[in-house]
């Protein structure tokens, strides 16, 4: 859907992205993950066509990013916010003519919307009379009204309370199940697992990682299992650190049924089943999980690897 | 697609549709019309006022018999004495006077004018007018010469001034009313482009501070944005100028035919022309409407449109890119100062040496720099300009106002997107040097 290669932007004073490619596939839903001032805004405002790179190109759908391609973007900015003194109605309607939609499709589209998400009675209003949460869920409906192709949200959840959060978030997922891709812009990375296929994470001005969710995670998986048994027999009995495995920890549960559970990494040339052999021999198996990092601790492991690195 | 069109449409109607426009759009001819209609009632009501009854103790004897009553004066003789008269005049309403007349009254030339209020100027001069006849016929008399073939001497002299234009031709001047007009043009182009650059200001505050302005630059380019709202409000002065030449001509004939019928007026100009002295003031009226006709309205209309327009353009650009720099209009204030100084300035001026000498050095150099020009090149207008000069100043003004657009884009573009930096004159240079 969206290719973007090579991109430097420089402002009078710092980098803001230096040499950064990233392709995002048609139909995913795309965690563009980074902590504060990374560059992502900077990014996402170089493909809105906000402003413009200093070198780099990007493609839309294969063809080199236009003006033209705007009306098929929707975008939801972290800075956001609507006229205080217009009707909602009224606004709504100006966003999306300015999007290039008619002023009757759009009318037809904004009451659509405002009965899905029970705002029915929000037209004649004035922005300054909603609530915060409210004027949030207005402006989401202004960013999809013109069903876009793509969808850029910059941290599309923050203003939100739980309930409104959840239904958003069922909305976005429902919009990308009908073939919008999303681009999802956050440095909370809580919603990132549940909600995205692939991710780049930009650090410093640069993409330090980027891939499907599920290859990323598997690559920064390192042997690691959790193990709950029983020992086999009563009586004393501790497991130790041998050929197949390492403990890193291990504790008692449970006193009375002398219940137990550890921390172990394998080595590389053990499988899972010489492991299972070696264990059934010895204890009673209740348990046996693969431990894979979650994002947030890859996003925090990453993040924290380059800032202690001095660079260059 | 093109956008612009929405952008001014909605910066239009925003504005137009809201209350306070209605309020100054309305009020501000009826404003002027209420002080018109307030003028006329006032005189009006004077002339009514003003007619007096004059008790005429006459101790010399032959002047009362002289003095005749008319519209404004009734004379009457009165035989009691003349401490009862005063007694009696102190319960009497306004505009009841005693004229003593005195023994030696064609010695001295003296009258006591005794009054119950303040005595009236008009009711003095009318007396003072008629007792003069009655000395200059008696002196006429005394000299043997007749009064009345001397009345039939006219020694009216008419004197026209006129200015020699650069084709030969001569037309009349009227300094005066040239100037009254200059000057009311320059408080009125000083005044709108003040009031309409503000308002593109705001409006470009206010797109930055609600941050509505990343969603609307997603959707359009910057400069179009910027270009929709100055045109947009540009239109609002426009339709207000229009809207208040329209209603205060409306309203004036209107408030004419109303509240004073022909017939009403000629006779106010009767009773006018019956006050000898006031015959100069009405000749002065007629020289007045002269004047008005000798100066060409549609020239000077068209000229005050082109010139608004082009000071607006130029102006307002500067504005926006103010507003764009700053998060409040307070933190504004560094910046447009020294912008709206070289206005400032010309509006000064426009009040000495620009109307006393409006085809001066000064004056002809500040009607051709565009940021002097919509007030400078209108103050001189009604006295006149050739025309080359006026079309030369025109173009400048556009060639400015194309550049300051161009350089208020350039900040506009970067400083809308910058949120809470307090901006300076250097990153403003900083921001206009950006890629774009």
């Amino acid at each position: 859907m969206l290719e973007i290669k090579n991109i430097v932007k420089q402002y009078s004073s710092h980098l803001a992205l230096h040499d950064v490619s990233i392709s995002v596939p048609k139909g995913c839903i795309f965690g563009l993950l980074g902590p504060n001032g990374a560059g992502k805004t900077s990014l996402i405002r170089i493909i809105n066509q906000i402003t413009a790179p200093d070198s780099g190109e990007i493609f839309f759908d294969g063809e080199p990013l236009k003006p033209k391609h705007i009306e098929r973007i929707g975008y939801l900015p972290e800075e956001r916010g609507l006229y205080k003194k217009m009707k909602i109605g009224e606004q709504m309607l100006y966003l999306a003519q300015l999007k290039g939609l008619k002023k009757s499709d759009a009318t037809t589209k904004i009451r659509y919307w405002f009965e899905k998400l029970e705002m029915q009675s929000w037209w004649d209003k004035k922005v300054e009379d909603l609530s915060k949460g409210m004027q949030q869920k207005v402006q989401f409906v202004a960013t999809v009204l013109h069903e876009p192709d793509l969808i850029i949200l910059d941290e599309p959840f923050s203003g939100f309370d739980p309930v409104n959060a959840q239904i958003i978030q069922k909305e976005i997922l429902e919009l990308n199940q009908k073939g919008a891709t999303i681009i999802y812009s956050t440095h909370r990375m809580e919603s990132v697992e549940e909600l995205c296929d692939y991710i780049a994470l930009i650090n410093k001005s640069e993409n330090i990682l980027d891939g499907a969710v599920s290859a990323i995670k598997r690559s920064y998986k390192n042997q690691t299992f959790l193990i709950a048994y029983k020992p086999k027999f009563a009586g004393y009995f501790t497991m130790e650190s041998n050929d197949l495995f390492d403990i890193v920890e291990q504790q008692v549960v449970h006193h009375e049924h002398d219940e137990r559970e550890m921390t172990i990494r394998i080595a590389d040339q053990t499988s899972l089943n010489d492991l299972l052999s070696y264990l059934i021999q010895r204890v009673e198996i209740q348990q046996v999980k693969e431990i894979v990092p979650s994002m947030h601790d890859i996003f925090i492991d990453k993040v924290t690897q380059i800032r202690t690195t001095p660079a260059f | 697609m093109n956008k612009i069109p929405l952008i001014i449409q909605r910066e239009y109607f925003s504005r137009v549709k809201k209350k306070s426009f209605l309020l100054t759009t309305f009020l501000v001819p009826l404003f002027f019309i209420g002080m018109y209609v307030g003028v006329f009632y006032l005189t009006k009501k004077s002339f009514d006022d003003s007619h007096a009854i004059v008790h005429i103790v006459d101790e010399q004897g032959t002047v009362a018999n002289r003095l005749k009553s008319n519209k404004n004066l009734t004379f009457t003789t009165s035989s009691v004495a003349l401490q009862k008269e005063i007694e009696d005049l102190k319960k009497e309403e306004d505009n009841t006077n005693i004229l003593v007349v005195s023994k030696d009254f064609f010695e001295t030339r003296r009258v006591e004018l005794l009054s119950s209020g303040k005595p009236n100027i008009t009711t003095q001069n009318e007396v003072k007018d008629q007792l003069r006849d009655i000395i200059r016929n008696a002196e006429y008399e005394r000299l043997g010469l007749d009064g009345e073939n001397i009345k039939k001497i006219d020694d009216t002299i008419l004197i026209t001034a006129k200015e020699l234009g650069e084709d030969g031709d001569a037309k009349e001047s009227h300094t005066e009313v040239a100037m009254g007009i200059a000057m009311a043009l320059s408080v009125l182009v000083y005044l709108s482009l003040f009031l309409y650059g503000a308002q593109v200001m705001r409006g470009i505050i206010e797109e930055k501070t609600s941050r509505i302005v990343e969603v609307i630059i997603s959707s359009v380019k910057p400069f179009q944005l910027m270009m929709g709202k100055i045109i947009g409000i540009g239109l609002v002065g426009l339709t207000q100028f229009l809207l208040w030449l329209v209603l205060t001509f409306a309203l004036t004939s209107a408030a004419t035919t109303l509240i004073f019928d022909q017939q009403d007026i000629s006779s106010q100009a009767a009773a006018q022309s019956l006050q000898g002295g006031q015959g100069q003031a009405a000749a002065q009226g007629m020289d007045f409407l002269n004047a008005l006709q000798s100066i060409n309205v549609a020239e000077l209309l068209v000229c005050f449109f082109l010139f608004f327009l082009g000071g607006y353009f130029l102006y307002s650009a500067l504005f926006a890119a103010v507003g764009s720099a700053v998060d409040s209009e307070t933190e504004a204030t560094q910046f447009t100062m020294p912008i709206t100084m070289p206005l400032l300035l010309t509006y000064i001026l426009s009040f000495g040496v620009l109307v006393n000498d409006p085809n001066g050095t000064i004056a002809t150099w500040l009607s051709f720099i565009p940021f002097t020009s919509p007030i400078a090149m209108l103050v001189r207008v009604p006295f006149g300009v050739p025309t080359w000069q006026i079309v030369v100043s025109l173009l400048i003004l556009i060639a400015g106002f194309l550049f300051t657009t161009w350089v208020a884009g350039r900040i506009y573009k970067t400083g809308i997107l910058m949120y809470g930096k307090k901006a300076s004159f250097k990153e403003l240079i900083k921001w206009f040097n950006y890629k774009s």
